[in-house]
């Protein structure tokens, strides 16, 4: 729905702008941090509300699905990573699901909340022109919460390494492997840095990658008229795979790590 | 699309959900399913070790009645027996009776047709001799052919 008075990239640079305040470095994107606590306290409420009442009786419907999710994750992580530890579990849910909601924001049609915001902000007088209101409802869309996800995750990696393998365990993993042998020590740390940090790239640029087409595609769709209406079901269809999917990727990749990293080699 | 200090908002956000799941979603939830995984375990459980009493419990009725059957039997054989026994018995307590009784019957009847015979006797030797005296009187003496009539009622 392209709006008369602007052109068509005018329209998509619209919506692939953030809300965000203040300049520089420390600008904030509002529609974010906004959007992406909504839908994590969203996400934890629901949860503990299941988990207050939760009890070996005969389950309701909703904790039955809560609990479907509880023990997918609880397998994934049993399957990958060996040994105990109480953070991994509770990190692969929070990971899997609160990527899924964010993600899931890619199915609400392109320009509803985009455009009531824009109405909102118009009339409570924050802009003269409601076009000067960006809102981005996709947190996932934006490199800010992808890296922020994969840079936790990296901390955790090298946390872990270091816990499991001790500073010494560590340095020695960087510096004599793949090669054991002192005269590749600057070959193998050189190796095993691109591997150590292509990790935490690769899991925020693949969600990212996969969410910011799969938006684009929709605002693309978006703009074709009248013929929108089948193409953004069948494009929606589609996505809701890529939605479930990232977020199962990004859980499981996250658990492979850790579990790489708490392990001997 | 810029890297900007919503990264570390973000990351922030991050580690208060993910300790928050840790502390007050993922214990109880993953104890409950638990504990529920065992109760369930356990009925199943319980339930195939009902299954197996029921089995056995219907093998030992099964047995039992099969003893009381052959018990019943055996108590009605022995009562038929005992039957065919006592009727036996009573017929031939019966039959001995009927003997004792048709004996003594004919005891007596011989006993009653002796006495008779011997009652006849004398009466007919005391007709005999009457008539004899009778027809003697007016030519013998009563006591001289005393022996003579005698002998007569002797032959009789």
């Amino acid at each position: 729905m392209v709006s008369g008075e602007q052109t068509p990239t005018q329209y998509i640079q619209h919506h692939l702008q953030n809300w965000t305040v203040g300049e520089g470095f420390w600008a904030v994107n509002v529609d974010t941090i906004f959007w992406s606590v909504l839908l994590g306290v969203l996400f934890l409420w629901s949860f503990r509300r299941v988990a207050k009442k939760s009890s070996a009786g005969v389950p309701g419907k909703w904790q039955c699905f809560v609990e479907m999710v509880v023990e997918f994750v609880d397998n994934s992580v049993k399957e990958s990573f060996h040994g105990k530890d109480k953070l991994i579990a509770p990190l692969a849910l929070t990971i899997f699901v609160w990527i899924f909601l964010m993600n899931l924001m890619d199915l609400v049609p392109v320009d509803w909340l985009p455009t009531a915001a824009m109405y909102t902000g118009y009339w409570l007088g924050f802009v003269n022109d409601p076009h000067d209101v960006y809102f981005k409802v996709v947190p996932t869309t934006d490199l800010n919460t992808t890296f922020a996800l994969s840079l936790s995750v990296f901390a955790l990696i090298i946390i872990y390494s270091i816990k499991y393998k001790g500073i010494k365990g560590f340095a020695k993993e960087m510096t004599f492997t793949p090669f054991n042998h002192w005269a590749l020590v600057p070959v193998n740390f050189v190796l095993e840095s691109i591997t150590l940090l292509a990790k935490p790239a690769s899991l925020a640029l693949r969600l990212f990658g996969n969410l910011y087409a799969g938006e684009l595609i929709f605002i693309l769709i978006a703009m074709i008229g009248l013929f929108q209406l089948p193409a953004h079901f069948a494009w929606a269809v589609f996505h809701i795979l890529v939605i479930v999917l990232q977020a199962f990727i990004f859980m499981m990749l996250t658990i492979v790590y850790l579990s790489m990293a708490s392990s001997e080699h | 699309m810029d890297i900007n200090a919503t990264i570390i908002g973000q990351s922030i956000a991050f580690a208060v959900f993910v300790w928050f799941c840790m502390k007050f979603v993922w214990p109880p939830i993953i104890n409950a399913i638990e504990e529920r995984q065992k109760k369930i375990a356990d009925g199943l459980n319980a339930g195939e070790r009902a299954q197996k009493d029921l089995e056995k419990a219907q093998e030992d009725i099964a047995e039992q009645l099969k003893e009381a059957k052959q018990q019943a039997a055996e108590i009605i054989e022995q009562a038929k027996k005992r039957g065919a026994k006592i009727v036996e018995d009573e017929t031939q307590r019966g039959h001995e009776e009927r003997e004792k009784i048709v004996a003594s019957g004919h005891e007596e009847v011989e006993a009653e047709r002796h006495r008779a015979r011997e009652e006849l006797r004398k009466q007919v030797a005391v007709l005999a001799v009457t008539g004899a005296q009778k027809i003697i009187e007016r030519e013998i003496d009563e006591n001289a052919h005393r022996d003579i009539v005698e002998k007569l009622v002797a032959e009789l």
